[in-house]
């Protein structure tokens, strides 16, 4: 599992003035599924364009299997990618399209019909064939494109934003077909995305990129718990922000003064953290409670109702601190049963130390 | 309602008046050319097919036949050529001066032809090139270029950007590529181009004349034969003419319809 297949090393890429990618250093296993997420513009397409030979690296090196891929060119490149419009060639019918790949490696014509059915078939579009690619459905095409990749069965994939065209419910029958052919081919997934759903039901682990730089890399379970930095927990969400000075420690946990009063976080393991530092720590909404009444121990921040957002059994609740902090927490309907919010006089969020995160970069 | 079908009527009368009165001097000289009678005078004649006899068996309107075919063929194909290279370079490539690059690769129909012919015909005798076929070939090169560019410019940018790029990545080297996927994205509008571009050169007479030289091509025999006498071959000449030019327009622009409805690329 923990075989190295591709190396980043130290990779720059820079249009003109403006550096894509800024000293870029990424290892990407065997056989993982492996999400590259951020804003637009974060460098993450460039990253998977120059794994495919469509950009070359203005610094650095990049290898496959030990390999400089450097002076390799794009069609001698065995790393097939399934792109955000697709890209089918529209002269081609399904069929065509499919053996493309086989057919510029020279495979003869009916051993290429032959793999090219296969494909179809497993992915479910067999009776589409001898349709144009046109008069498919979005979902079809998809397949379409998605067997036109695999069909010359590489080591790895390259999917950018495959699923952003298509409708919400289709994207989540999309992502079980993609997880399913993962797992069964056993081939690495590299897959671009700004979607958070999408890659944290996927993937392996995810790398948040920020302005061309790598800002963490984990498992989609740690990067939403254990945020790194401010990026991070900003972009992934539903979390509490939190700065201040530390006033004292207290066993395990640090005090700080924070706009919103005085909170406790846990530090755990980490001794680096001293009185007088800056930190920033973050609480998932889902990690807080609600009451009318001020809990016995752990924090509690006295707040009032700014708004609410109501999704079938989850609450998302929009909250102020006296000092004007906002803060959101997200409730499971029935937490809230016997709480009446519009008539409440006064409401605590509360949470024990242990559930704050203090951010790696502190700040 | 009624006003509006009054209305409507009338639009079509009134098209339908234009439409004759643009093709009344040709729908002429095709009825004149299968009338008995010398003099084009009404009441006509008896149907005859004597005038086309007569250049059937005229060694001159062979020999222009002949070179214009040769002509509008070879033109056909170099300004197509020149016409996809200057598009697809267009369509590829960013660069400085891009905009002077196709401002001057459109210049030509831009130019008075009789201009452009005088100076054709200066710089061909300069370097003693006067007179030829493949200067005829090569004044109508530069004219029929630009058309051959703008309609194959139209197709490729309605190609999708990642379409070369996805045969690359498929193990299309760059010419394999261009082979597979641009020319027959681009196949309709280099054959409408084709077409385009015969039937300019084959209709183009300015030019033709100031260059030819011994070489006549069909318009210029056409100017004459009717500068010489009234011979009613000349409307035999310009039937066959008339009919070979429409029909090379019409394919052309069937092709270029069929693919705007088509609509390249889906998004």
């Amino acid at each position: 599992m923990s075989e190295v297949l591709v190396v980043f090393d130290d990779v720059v890429k820079r249009f003109g003035e403006f550096a894509a990618v800024k000293r870029m250093s990424l290892e990407i296993r065997r056989g993982e599924f492996l999400a590259l997420m951020g804003p637009s513009g974060c460098g993450k397409t460039t990253t998977l364009r120059m794994l495919a030979g469509l950009e070359l690296p203005s610094e650095g090196d990049i290898t496959l299997e030990g390999q400089s891929l450097l002076s390799v060119r794009p069609h001698e490149r065995d790393t097939p990618m399934v792109w955000q419009s697709l890209a089918l060639f529209p002269f081609l019918d399904v069929r065509e399209n499919v053996e493309f790949g086989l057919k510029m490696r020279g495979v003869a014509a009916d051993e290429r019909r032959r793999r090219a059915e296969d494909w179809l078939d497993r992915l479910g579009i067999a009776e589409f064939a001898r349709r144009n690619v046109e008069q498919l459905s979005g979902g079809q095409r998809q397949r379409v494109a998605l067997a036109r990749a695999l069909v010359t069965e590489p080591q790895i994939l390259l999917l950018d934003e495959p699923l952003s065209a298509l409708d919400a419910h289709l994207v989540i029958r999309m992502q079980g077909v993609l997880t399913r052919l993962q797992r069964e081919l056993g081939i690495t997934f590299v897959y671009v995305t700004h979607s958070q759903s999408e890659a944290f039901a996927m993937a392996d682990r995810v790398v948040i990129m920020s302005d061309g730089e790598i800002s963490q890399i984990g498992a989609p379970r740690d990067i939403y718990r254990t945020p790194a930095n401010r990026f991070v927990a900003e972009f992934v969400g539903r979390n509490n922000i939190l700065s201040g000075k530390v006033k004292r420690l207290e066993q395990n946990d640090a005090v700080v003064a924070t706009p919103a009063g005085a909170l406790k976080v846990s530090v755990g393991e980490d001794n680096s953290i001293s009185e007088g530092d800056e930190i920033s720590f973050v609480i998932a909404a889902d990690l807080v409670r609600l009451s009318q009444e001020p809990p016995a121990e752990g924090n509690a921040v006295p707040v009032s109702l700014i708004s609410e957002e109501f999704i079938g059994s989850v609450v998302t609740l929009f909250l102020e601190s006296d000092d004007g902090t906002e803060f959101r927490a997200q409730l499971q309907e029935r937490e809230l049963a016997d709480i009446d919010l519009k008539a409440a006089k006064e409401l605590y969020l509360s949470w024990p130390p242990a559930s704050g995160h203090i951010l790696v970069d502190r700040i | 309602m009624t006003s509006d079908r009054a209305v409507r009527w009338f639009l079509r009368c009134y098209l339908a008046l234009l439409f004759l009165f643009v093709f009344a001097p040709i729908l002429a000289s095709v009825v004149f050319s299968f009338n008995s009678q010398r003099f084009p005078t009404i009441p006509l004649g008896s149907f005859s097919l004597q005038w086309y006899e007569a250049i059937l068996e005229d060694p001159d309107v062979w020999d222009a036949v002949r070179t214009s075919i040769i002509v509008s063929i070879s033109t056909a194909c170099l300004a197509t050529f020149i016409g996809f290279c200057t598009a697809y370079t267009d369509y590829r490539y960013g660069f400085r001066f891009k905009g002077a690059y196709l401002a001057l690769a459109l210049l030509p129909p831009t130019i008075p032809l009789i201009i452009l012919a005088l100076a054709m015909l200066a710089w061909f005798s300069r370097i003693g090139a006067s007179g030829q076929v493949w200067s005829i070939i090569i004044a109508h090169t530069v004219l029929c270029s630009p058309f051959a560019m703008a309609i194959i410019r139209l197709r490729l940018q309605q190609m999708d950007r990642n379409l070369e790029p996805a045969a690359w990545n498929l193990g299309a080297s760059e010419w394999r590529g261009m082979g597979q996927v641009v020319l027959p994205f681009a196949r309709p509008a280099i054959i409408s181009a084709l077409c385009l571009t015969a039937a300019v050169s084959f209709d183009e007479f300015a030019v033709a004349w100031f260059v030819s030289g011994l070489n006549k091509t069909v318009p210029v025999i056409i100017l004459e034969i009717v500068t010489g006498n009234i011979d009613p071959q000349v409307n035999a000449i310009g039937t066959f003419v008339f009919i070979t030019s429409i029909t090379l327009v019409v394919i052309a622009q069937i092709l270029i319809m069929a693919r705007e409805s088509k609509g390249g690329t889906a998004p």
